[in-house]
């Protein structure tokens, strides 16, 4: 053996060395990774992108981090559609490994994305879809809702409208299984009379046939469900046909946030509506938040923004609290489940089926000291609220 | 029930048409001469609506929004004709469908880069944005009425345009008889442009007097491009008074079927089963129609061609 030939042999070795010391670290430093599937394209992008902006406010204003390891969120668009985001989810968890999923703003496409997800034990938080089958029968221990329980915002808005009075309401809702779900909510809190109920296409365009059916019915409020760019319909044309004089226009949060109000206007003036949070509430985070959000973004956030902010703070304080060992599935979930953080609505804990315990607000649209149109809270509706589904959870180990 | 209900619904069904009408006008003829299946027609509708709150909103009245809005998008609507569609013409409609669902993709995605992904505010002008009183006790928003005033006078200065100039003779021959009109002279070229850029003007047009009714959003091409294929399938694809026709069968059994139907159930069956059908029922109406309308004349009701 020639000196030589012993030399190279001591490099590969060294070689070698060097490159599992480097695999050594690489192990402690490598990113956490968030798979971030959203709707972003289509109609209903508005509300994904906003998902998306706070997830990412969250990162940026951490340094990039989340519980002290460098963060990599990789974004994906579902388009709505429960067969893409089922597949896309695959991908997620399969190819790209990642630690935590979260994102999806409709809820038949997170029933869809939830199966793969938990079969690969990734945990979900979601920052806005909370169906009732994940808070009841199917509760997973790897799903926490970061938002609310879908009937959650309707239960408060069902509560306001007969604390406020009003005996005789007409319900709207769009003829698919969260629009069943959302009247259902309201009437589990409403104690007067159904002046009516309708279900309409989830692809109307035109609702001068119900209007001219409330003109009809001459109810006292009219309650409605219509996500997105149904709502946006609705309010134009009920207060262009001169309904809004005698009849009290409330909805759910989503109907009358500030992606809605940017699109109708000066008509959204004095609507109604009820949420878990507002941009004007009163504490440190949520400050940090509105301000930072308005100066990324140029807008004011929305619910969804706050709920995508609070999912990331969330997973920055279980990849802290675990340690950073996030193959400990006990450990993160014991985490999550504490969830210390500070959250942007003020008090929030979780209830045994993974989904918050928290305060609902009555909110009304009006004009802010700069003259904006924009929400301004006005009181809790329920203190300490939790799901009509938790009864039904048995939740399984991991 | 009373007559003032069936009389909105009437007004209703009437302005629905004469939009569906506006939308529909354009996207027949261009289909009747240039046989040319045009996916991004919707496309116009969006962008066409979108200019107009844009420039709204800068000028801060709703007519100056809307003038521009329109010219600007006739020319948009030339410069796709000169630039790319013309060079579908020749092929053959699987092509066609592709070429212009990619422009619709492209428009769509553009539009988002320019104004973002949330819904945008285009609202009525002030005089209009309430109801009027046109019965004792019978209130109608005043912009619908608009609507079907603008509506109106769109299809009466189209009939005009059609049956007495030399533009319309032309547009006639070549959508009865596309080869015998090129042999007689007919510059075809300088002909298609012109059709196509009006097809976008008055899709800007509908984009603007929907715009206050409706979400002006990324997709609302899609929505109502269906329901204008409908209409030209029911009216006779070439066919202006076709058009016409079928777009306000089409709106007043759409908004006739969505009031008068669950009101019929309700009598009819248990509360449950009334909500439940009665919807459902009311969105396939149109269909039903159409179905009925090709089984008795497989070329709808005005055929153009000879």
């Amino acid at each position: 053996m020639s000196l030589a030939h012993l030399a190279s042999l001591r490099l590969v070795a060294a070689a070698a060395l060097a490159a599992c010391s480097v695999a050594a670290v690489a192990q402690s430093t490598e990113p956490v990774r968030v798979g971030l599937l959203s709707t972003l394209s289509g109609p209903g992008a508005g509300l994904g992108v906003d998902i998306r902006d706070g997830f990412q406010l969250a990162v940026k204003l951490n340094d990039g981090k989340l519980g002290g390891r460098a963060a990599e969120v990789i974004v994906a668009d579902d388009q709505a559609n429960p067969d893409v985001g089922r597949q896309t989810a695959d991908r997620l968890v399969k190819r790209d490994k990642v630690d935590f999923m979260t994102g999806v703003v409709f809820s038949n496409v997170m029933l869809a994305v939830g199966a793969p997800t938990f079969q690969s034990k990734t945990f979900y938080i979601s920052a806005n879809a909370g169906p009732s089958q994940y808070a009841g029968e199917q509760c997973n221990p790897y799903f926490f809702s970061a938002s609310y329980q879908n009937d959650n915002m309707h239960e408060a808005v069902g509560k306001t409208v007969t604390d406020k009075g009003f005996k005789r309401v007409a319900l709207i809702a769009p003829n698919y299984p969260a629009g069943k779900d959302a009247l259902t909510g309201f009437k589990r809190f409403y104690k007067g009379e159904v002046a009516s109920e309708t279900y309409t296409a989830l692809n109307q365009l035109d609702y001068s046939a119900e209007l001219s059916k409330l003109r009809a019915t001459k109810p006292d409020a009219v309650y409605i469900f219509l996500p997105g760019g149904l709502g946006i319909n609705f309010i134009k044309q009920f207060v262009g046909a001169g309904l809004s004089k005698d009849i009290t226009l409330f909805g759910p949060g989503f109907s009358g946030d500030e992606d809605v109000i940017k699109a109708v206007g000066d008509p959204m003036l004095g609507m109604f509506n009820t949420s878990q949070w507002g941009h004007d509430m009163d504490n440190a985070a949520n400050k940090k938040f509105v301000a930072a959000f308005e100066k990324a973004y140029g807008r004011l956030p929305t619910l969804y923004a706050a709920q995508g902010y609070d999912a990331a703070r969330l997973i920055d304080a279980a990849v802290r609290d675990s340690k950073g060992k996030l193959d400990d599935k006990a450990a993160v979930k014991k985490a999550l489940e504490a969830a210390k953080f500070d959250s942007v609505r003020g008090a929030f804990k979780f209830n045994t089926n993974h989904f918050p315990i928290q305060d609902y607000y009555l909110r009304v649209i009006t004009k802010d000291t700069k003259g904006r149109i924009t929400n301004r809270t006005l009181g809790a509706v329920f203190k300490n609220h939790a799901d009509a589904y938790v009864g039904n959870c048995k939740m399984p180990a991991l | 029930m009373s007559g003032i209900l069936l009389l909105e619904q009437a007004l209703n069904g009437l302005q629905l048409g004469l939009m569906l009408f506006l939308l529909a006008a354009g996207l027949t003829l261009v289909f009747g001469i240039m046989d040319m299946v045009n996916l991004a027609h919707g496309s116009l509708y969006m962008v066409g609506a979108y200019l107009i709150a844009t420039v709204s909103a800068a000028a801060d009245s709703f007519w100056v929004g809307l003038g521009v809005g329109v010219l600007a998008t006739a020319v948009l609507g030339m410069l796709l004709e000169v630039t790319v569609l013309r060079r579908l013409y020749s092929r053959d409609h699987v092509t066609q469908v592709l070429g212009t669902f990619a422009i619709l993709l492209m428009c769509n995605e553009g539009v988002r880069m320019v104004w973002g992904s949330q819904p945008i505010s285009l609202n009525p002008p002030a005089a209009l944005a309430g109801p009027v009183e046109l019965l004792p006790g019978f209130y109608y928003p005043a912009f619908r009425l608009l609507i079907i005033g603008v509506g109106l006078a769109t299809a009466l200065v189209l009939y005009l345009l059609v049956t007495r100039t030399r533009m319309g003779m032309q547009v006639r021959a070549g959508a009865s008889n596309r080869d015998m009109a090129l042999a007689m002279g007919t510059n075809v070229q300088r002909l298609f442009t012109a059709v196509f850029g009006l097809g976008a003007a008055l899709c800007a047009l509908a984009g603007g007097m929907l715009g206050p009714l409706l979400a002006v959003q990324v997709g609302m091409g899609e929505s109502i491009l269906i329901l204008a294929f409908v209409v030209i399938v029911i009216g006779g694809i070439g066919s202006i008074r076709g058009a016409l026709v079928g777009a306000l069968l089409v709106g007043l059994v759409d908004s006739g079927g969505r009031t008068l139907l669950p009101m019929l159930f309700e009598a009819l069956f248990s509360p449950q089963v009334a909500a439940d059908a009665a919807p459902a029922v009311a969105s396939i109406l149109i269909y039903v129609l159409m179905a009925t309308v090709l089984a008795f004349k497989p070329r709808g009701l005005f055929p153009a061609h000879g």
